[in-house]
């Protein structure tokens, strides 16, 4: 089913018609409210009136996650305070969060937009779908949730952590719908298999995103529980889950372009790759009002398609992800930066700077394991001693990633010291 | 009165406690005694050596973590319940043992290594016995 017909099956005209429209009118209202945007505006000498359409947009400046730090934070709103009903986080590259805030219309047009994304799966008011999505300063779990309810589905806020709960109410609640990360669903199927009760289960979609994952996980998915799985994408800074997703046909992700410019760039020319080649994902929120943001440099590489899909959908699809322009890991759905470990690595006076990430997938579940080198000097030859120190690096680690990561004590001068940049992350998932 | 105990950090990898023995031989630094303490991720090789500095300097320039930590060599009788009688005397004054190992030589004398939580208080408890701790240049006579 199509959620917004009117709005995802407009002719490509009539679809530049609006974003240039929504553009102009975006471009007015950030450079009279948002003083970064003045500024930047200002110095590259641009005015309001120089936007006359969405083939201006090469024209604007960019906007990158360091911005929306350095203005942390809530100095890229847009909107006096009084005016956001809501405020939602993310990792930032050091120790500090990306704080993204909402006004009331700000919801419902992600509330909309989620409720299009869950269309495509197949989602409507006769369904019941557990959310297992982290609620809280993440955006998947209040998001999908209401989205969800737009809909008019039954919604079952399971949140993460309990899996015996979820498999049970899943099973009880006769649940047709899920909303999680793909690895956590892969691992739900194997606890279903090993209960023996697979074939009882009543699940026919599944919603999943916060994470890359391959065509065969999909795939693997679809078989072991014989339902569809979608892959809905999104991200706080633009808005959560519901920027774009898949159909049924499989044939990339419809993005809500209406709401969300999307521009594929060369990352290092920042100039527009043409349809079909591989480059940075950059969006432009076209209608929000608390964080409207010009530009904005995703770091994730796709490719766009703007062809009508079979699906009846004309909105451009991008491709299952191709990688990262940075060098954030997404572990178990958690966004993670190198620079955090480092940043809080720097509070422990018992350990060198040199440290290396490994990121695995064991039972479907990701593991991340932090391996530090004790400087000498607090060097000692107790077990005791050495696992205090563990448990305060593991603290220390966790607090600043909201993982828990499992450290590991190495002997001084083992981890790699590279020239110039350092390598610090081993990742032996295969998620591109 | 105590011994130097030298200790090294060992990862859990194959070969890696061979490459200390290898650096300890090429030193010509000879063990009298040793205990491994292992856990899932790394082990804690302890040993009692007859030249402690040289075999603290030669591993820490290999690049291992290394330390000369105090420790207590006893002396008991080489009969039952002798080792029961020293651990009681300490227990007594509240000194707890952190850990331990024997030493032997080829003479028919047992000794034990002892770290405990208040090393000088230990020592001073076991003098008001009669029982001396040995240092690391009588350990080397043996």
């Amino acid at each position: 089913m199509i959620w917004n017909e009117k709005k995802e099956c407009m002719s490509r005209d009539e679809m530049t018609a609006l974003q240039s429209a929504r553009l102009v009118k975006l471009v007015d209202y950030v450079y009279h409210n948002v003083e970064f945007y003045r500024k930047k505006m200002q110095n590259l000498g641009l005015l309001p009136s120089d936007i006359k359409g969405i083939e201006d947009i090469s024209k604007l400046p960019f906007t990158t996650k360091d911005d929306l730090r350095d203005n942390y934070p809530f100095g890229l709103f847009a909107v006096p305070q009084s005016q956001i009903v809501r405020v939602h986080a993310s990792s930032g590259t050091t120790g500090k969060a990306t704080v993204v805030g909402y006004t009331r219309k700000d919801l419902d047009i992600w509330s909309e937009c989620v409720a299009r994304c869950l269309a495509m799966a197949d989602v409507s008011k006769n369904d019941v779908i557990q959310v297992a999505y982290g609620y809280g300063l993440f955006t998947g779990g209040l998001g999908a949730h209401y989205g969800a309810e737009k809909i008019g589905a039954m919604v079952v806020p399971m949140s993460t952590g309990n899996t015996k709960k979820l498999t049970t109410m899943m099973l009880d609640f006769k649940a047709t719908a899920i909303a999680c990360t793909p690895s956590y669903l892969l691992h739900i199927s194997e606890v279903l298999a090993e209960e023996g009760k697979l074939g009882e289960l009543k699940l026919k979609t599944a919603i999943c995103g916060a994470e890359p994952w391959t065509e065969k996980m999909h795939q693997d998915i679809e078989r072991r529980l014989n339902i569809h799985a979608h892959d809905i994408y999104g991200l706080s800074e633009i808005m959560g889950p519901g920027v774009a997703c898949d159909c049924i046909y499989n044939k990339g992700l419809h993005v809500c372009e209406d709401h969300f410019y999307p521009e594929i760039l060369n990352s290092d020319t920042l100039t527009a790759v043409p349809d079909g080649e591989v480059g940075e994902l950059v969006f432009t929120t076209l209608t929000k009002e608390g964080l409207p943001l010009i530009r904005y440099r995703t770091k994730d590489l796709t490719s766009i398609d703007r062809t009508p899909c079979e699906c009846g959908r004309t909105s451009a699809r991008i491709s299952r992800f191709k990688g990262r322009v940075d060098d954030m890991l997404i572990i178990r759905g958690v966004n993670v930066f190198p620079s955090q470990v480092e940043a809080a690595l720097a509070e422990v006076p018992e350990v060198s700077p040199h440290y290396v990430i490994v990121v695995d997938r064991v039972n479907n579940l990701d593991t991340l394991e932090i391996q530090v080198e004790v400087n000498p000097e607090y060097f000692t030859d107790e077990i005791r001693g050495l696992e205090k120190l563990n448990k305060k690096i593991t603290h220390v680690i966790s607090q600043a990633l909201g993982l828990n990561p499992k450290v590991k004590i190495v002997e001084p001068q083992t981890l790699v010291r590279s020239q110039g940049k350092a390598v610090h992350v081993i990742d032996n998932r295969k998620l591109y | 009165m105590s011994a130097k105990q030298l200790s090294v950090f060992i990862e859990n990898r194959q070969g890696r406690l061979g490459e200390v023995l290898n650096v300890l031989k090429n030193n010509d630094v000879n063990i009298l005694s040793l205990s491994l303490a292992d856990t899932t991720e790394y082990g804690l090789l302890r040993l009692i050596v007859n030249k402690p500095e040289i075999g603290k300097e030669k591993l820490a320039e290999q690049g291992f973590s290394t330390m000369l930590t105090a420790v207590l060599v006893i002396e008991i009788q080489h009969e039952a319940g002798s080792l029961q009688t020293l651990l009681e005397i300490l227990s007594k004054r509240d000194i707890n043992i952190e850990y331990m190992y024997g030493l032997s030589t080829n003479a028919n004398r047992a000794f034990v290594v002892l770290k405990t939580s208040d090393l000088n208080k230990a020592s001073d408890v076991l003098a008001e016995y009669g029982i001396k701790c040995l240092t690391s240049e009588d350990v080397c006579a043996l």
